[in-house]
């Protein structure tokens, strides 16, 4: 332990040489441009640039690289917050009352809580990283496909029942995300379903696509209705928003902890920062006294998903050091380019490469705070966006979308899929059809299915493989607590009413 | 007969030179744009790494005028980008890399491709595959491990390995009809996740590449138990105290008489040019000889054939005969074809 | 533009909308139901088969749907889904995006976009020609400069660029 402070110390002095430093905040800014555009992923992003890191130093490769991906973290709220357009899969979350506030004039106050927030997440997971590494990658080596179904069912049961809509609608539309998540190559047995012999239909419908036409298409379909302006557009600037919402954030303090272990934990098992976002939001809007007003516009709303997003992303780093297993697609493409720089991530590269793993850790902490101070400061920039007419911002938008869903898998038909959606998103919100349930069935719904498909085959068909052990049944326990949530606190309501009455 | 070849070497360039000046644009092909380099996988797997490093060597070598860019297109287990190299006929700047499921992919699915749809250029190395265990387990040799599962009842032992009807599970059916005992096989997403499910336990075995699972091995937490290719690896780098690639015995010589390797070759559209072809031959040469391709071939254990022409046109149509065989027998193939 | 058409006070009835979804969802169940039926819905010796999860999933959807659509049926017959003047605002954007969209496949996606944001700056917007032309050409070149020279990430091209050499 206390090896690990003299490591530490030592990387900080490789981490703040005045070249990384320079190298960090280009890393920055670029993963900022990445997270913007939406389709163009963190993953993207450093798989893109990995083969220009080749004649840098290992340890200024993946500063450069890690940083565009804390980059891409903190970016993915700003389109959120302004367009409702998620940047990334796990700013969904944080449209639901990011984006409310924009419209009512709060842009700025969003977008700062929500970096503050990526911060906070990110630096708590980073020192959960410096204490308790190997701990930690012992605890997610335990993850077997039952446990992770279980996870996957939480990080479900504690989002779900929690929309106002009719209980069919809700049902309807979580059920369409499954089943667009199932169309494709089915990972299990390895056939085709539900394409019917189309080939466009062989990649399965991506999650970002469907979001950026539900929520991006969709808004701009909505707004034209309402008449051809953006409701933000008497958002005053004021510099000094950044420093006006930090005064409220720590009244917060008990949502950005709860959202910070949840978000370690979903980044360690790995399922990711989506889930994570998502399960954050949920338990937030829940537990929250001002649980009622969420989607509304409360800043509580922005930020546990952000919390817990970045938490999850930063810890997501960790199994793939310790373990060589990544605990996010950009990972994985951090870990290739580990492999190419000639390091082998894994149980030894804690005890053989010491100096990159501790220069890596305190390029974390450094990268983080350059990170937050960038960002911030481009606050009232972008809050000015909103002022900028609708009719140059709306065909604008429109483009941004467009390009976005074709990175997604240089796919042209995914540009068709995303206007399709985009009317499918303007006709549900119209009829009352809540969008977030078939949002989350997407991201979820396949690698729920694979992980239980998986547990099955190995128990040779057994449901019970689910209780087999206690740390699954636990999370199967806490799991089901969180799915009949609704009807245990409505129960306890019951009860007590009659008494003060 | 060493001058006479420099002799014959000199004919032929001074006709080259002669033929070039007469017909330029014929003689020599250049990509005048960006080659797009499509890999028909997700980010992060084998055949993506081999992609981006290639990128990485040909951009820091110079060794092409223009730009390569790597394009994942991994939908319907690679079909997505065989389908897009199949129909950009006569398109010189685009390249596919290949994994197994060149051959796998239509046959399981019923996608219409088949490498004859596309023009072979090189076959760049050949992925090997080892048989792992976890190291806390008893099993020594591939010898006591077969012994294991053929006394216990069918299924009992558990496989892992990369999807679903690709090659992993291709071993896993043969390994399975040499000792006449059924395993379960249960499919990961990728590589590295079965590794790791392997060191915690999850499953009993799996048949990894070298380069997934080769830092697992080096912090002793799997044990390999046997290649399966018809000679011992000639790598003698030290990996685990003693014990280096070379010292794991084929698995032929094991008594397990299974053989598999995995092709990592280059593709381009159909109907390019003879010189469009001999271009990218002869720039994956010249990547051959480059230190960082050494490298990545010692780290990853590769087999390091290297074919052109009709040599790789040969064995790329015994490779597909066998892996139909293979894959009738499994009862892998799609009911359409 | 505070001129909107918001009197019409007519437009398609929020009943006929939400029947309308609600035959959707019930086509796109039964649609799931026949996939998943092709593909084998069982539960096999080791677990479920391909189609089993996506089978009962369009079970439910076709299910939910029927109850929607009673529920519709109910619906006031009053009550307007939107106006018609509205519903013309919401085409202005949708069929230029879409004719955007089916422009791209053929004509690579910058060309389509400096069309599209210059239709809309001087149709909707009535900008001047310069500013216009400025915004309309300097968008997609901001996006060829970013994805294509930096970050090496082609985008769809037609016959223009193929011409210019890009």
């Amino acid at each position: 332990m206390l090896e690990n402070f003299t490591y530490l110390y030592h990387g900080f002095g490789i981490a703040a040489d005045p070249f990384n430093i320079l190298l960090m905040a280009v890393g920055i800014l670029l993963g900022v441009i990445i997270g913007v555009l939406p389709g163009l992923g963190g993953a993207n992003g450093v798989a893109i640039l990995l083969p220009l890191t080749f004649s840098m130093s290992p340890t200024s490769a993946i500063i450069l690289l890690t940083c565009i991906y804390w980059g891409a973290l903190f970016g993915g709220a700003i389109t959120s917050v302004l367009f409702n357009i998620p940047g990334e899969p796990w700013s969904v979350a944080t449209t639901f009352d990011g984006h409310p506030m924009a419209r009512s004039g709060r842009a700025g106050e969003a977008l700062t809580a929500a970096f503050t927030s990526s911060f906070v997440g990110a630096f708590v997971a980073i020192v959960m990283i410096t204490m308790i590494a190997p701990l930690v990658a012992q605890f997610a080596l335990r993850f077997g496909p039952a446990e992770k179904f279980a996870v996957y069912f939480l990080a479900f049961a504690s989002f779900v029942g929690m929309s106002k809509e009719a209980p069919s609608k809700t049902i309807v539309s979580m059920m369409i995300g499954f089943a667009l998540a199932a169309v494709g190559l089915d990972m299990v047995t390895g056939q085709l379903r539900l394409t019917f012999g189309f080939e466009e239909l062989l990649n399965g419908f991506d999650f970002l696509i469907a979001v950026i036409g539900l929520f991006g298409i969709g808004e701009i379909l909505l707004t034209m209705e309402e008449g051809l302006e953006f409701r933000g557009k008497a958002a005053k600037i004021d510099a000094k928003v950044v420093w006006h919402t930090w005064k409220t954030l720590p009244k917060y303090w008990m949502t950005s902890i709860r959202s910070c272990i949840i978000g370690c934990w979903m980044g360690i098992t790995p399922a990711g920062a989506t889930p994570a976002s998502f399960m954050a939001y949920g338990i937030a809007k829940r537990v929250s006294k001002n649980g009622k007003n969420f989607g509304n516009g409360e800043i509580e709303g922005v930020i546990a998903p952000e919390t817990a997003a970045h938490a999850a992303g930063t810890s997501a780093m960790l199994p793939m050091l310790a373990l060589g297993v990544p605990g996010s697609p950009t990972a994985a493409v951090l870990l290739g380019g580990l492999l190419i720089w000639g390091l082998q991530p894994g149980p030894m590269l804690f005890v053989e490469q010491a100096e990159f793993v501790w220069g890596l850790i305190a390029s974390m902490y450094l990268g983080n705070i350059v990170g937050l101070i960038l960002v911030l400061t481009t606050v009232p920039l972008f809050a000015s966006i909103l002022r900028i007419p609708f009719s140059i911002i709306a065909p604008v938008i429109l483009v941004i979308c467009a390009i976005g869903a074709y990175t997604v898998n240089n796919n042209v038909f995914d540009v068709v899929m995303m206007l399709v959606f985009g009317v499918i998103g303007y006709v549900m919100k119209k009829t009352n059809y809540p969008l977030a349930p078939l949002v989350l069935a997407i991201v979820l719904g396949d690698a729920a299915e694979e992980a239980f498909r998986q547990s099955l085959l190995a128990s040779g068909g057994a449901i019970s493989v689910f209780w087999s052990n206690p740390l699954v049944s636990s999370i199967m326990g806490l799991g089901l607590v969180a799915g009949l949530w609704p009807l245990i606190s409505n129960l306890f309501s019951r009860l007590r009413t009659p008494q003060p009455a | 007969m060493k001058n006479l070849h420099a002799l014959g070497l000199g004919t032929l360039t001074a006709l080259g030179l002669a033929a070039m000046s007469m017909v330029p644009a014929a003689a020599e092909w250049k990509p005048t744009k960006p080659v797009e380099f499509i890999v028909p996988a997700g980010t992060g797997g084998g055949a993506d790494q081999m992609a981006r490093t290639l990128q990485g060597i040909i951009a820091k070598h110079e060794l092409m005028p223009t730009q390569l860019i790597v394009i994942n297109k991994s939908g319907g287990a690679g079909g997505e980008g065989f389908l897009d190299v199949k129909n950009s006929k006569a398109n010189p700047h685009k390249i596919v890399i290949t994994l197994s499921n060149l051959f796998t992919t239509p046959l399981a699915t019923g996608i219409p491709f088949n490498w004859k749809d596309m023009t072979p250029v090189a076959m760049l190395a050949l992925d090997e595959f080892i048989l792992w265990v976890n190291a806390q387990e008893p099993y020594k040799t591939a010898q006591e491990y077969e012994a294991a599962i053929k006394a216990a009842p069918d299924g009992t032992f558990k496989m892992g390995g990369t999807g679903s009807k690709q090659e992993d599970q291709i071993i896993t059916v043969a390994v399975e009809k040499a000792l006449g005992k059924k395993m379960t096989y249960i499919p990961y997403k990728g590589g590295g996740e079965v590794a790791v499910q392997l060191v915690g336990g999850h499953v009993n075995s799996t048949v990894n590449n070298p380069i997934e699972a080769v830092s697992q091995w080096r912090g002793d937490k799997v044990r390999p138990l046997c290649v399966f290719d018809s000679k011992p690896l000639p790598y003698t780098d030290k990996i685990l105290g003693d014990l280096s690639w070379s010292s794991v015995p084929t698995c032929k010589s094991a008594g397990l008489d299974v053989e598999y390797v995995m092709l990592r070759g280059i593709f381009m559209p159909p109907g390019v040019s003879e010189e469009q072809v001999a271009y990218f031959v002869d720039l994956f040469k010249k990547v051959r000889e480059t230190p960082e391709w050494k490298q990545l071939m010692k780290d990853g254990a590769f087999n390091q054939t290297f074919m052109a022409g009709a040599e790789f046109k040969d064995w790329l149509t015994k490779a597909e005969a066998t892996h139909k065989g293979l894959m009738q027998e499994a009862g892998f193939i799609a009911a359409a074809n | 533009m505070s001129e909107l058409p918001h009197g019409a006070g007519t437009g398609p009835s929020q009943r006929s909308a939400e029947i309308g979804v609600a035959l959707l969802t019930l086509a796109f169940g039964l649609i799931v139901v026949y996939g998943s039926y092709i593909v084998g819905f069982g539960w096999g010796a080791d677990g479920p088969q391909a189609g089993f999860f996506p089978f009962y999933v369009g079970l439910i959807i076709a299910g939910c749907s029927l109850i929607n659509l009673v529920s519709g049926l109910r619906e006031d017959a009053r009550e307007l889904f939107t106006e018609w003047g509205q519903l013309n605002q919401v085409l202005k954007v949708l069929v230029p995006t879409t004719i955007y969209v089916a422009l791209v496949p053929f004509l690579g996606i910058y060309l389509p976009s400096v069309l599209l944001i210059a239709l809309f700056m001087k149709w909707l917007g009535n900008y001047n020609w310069a500013t216009t032309l400025a915004v309309a050409f300097g968008v997609p070149a901001f996006f060829y400069v970013t994805l294509e020279r930096w970050f090496l990430i082609p985008l769809p091209k037609g016959p223009i660029e193929a011409m210019l050499g890009l």
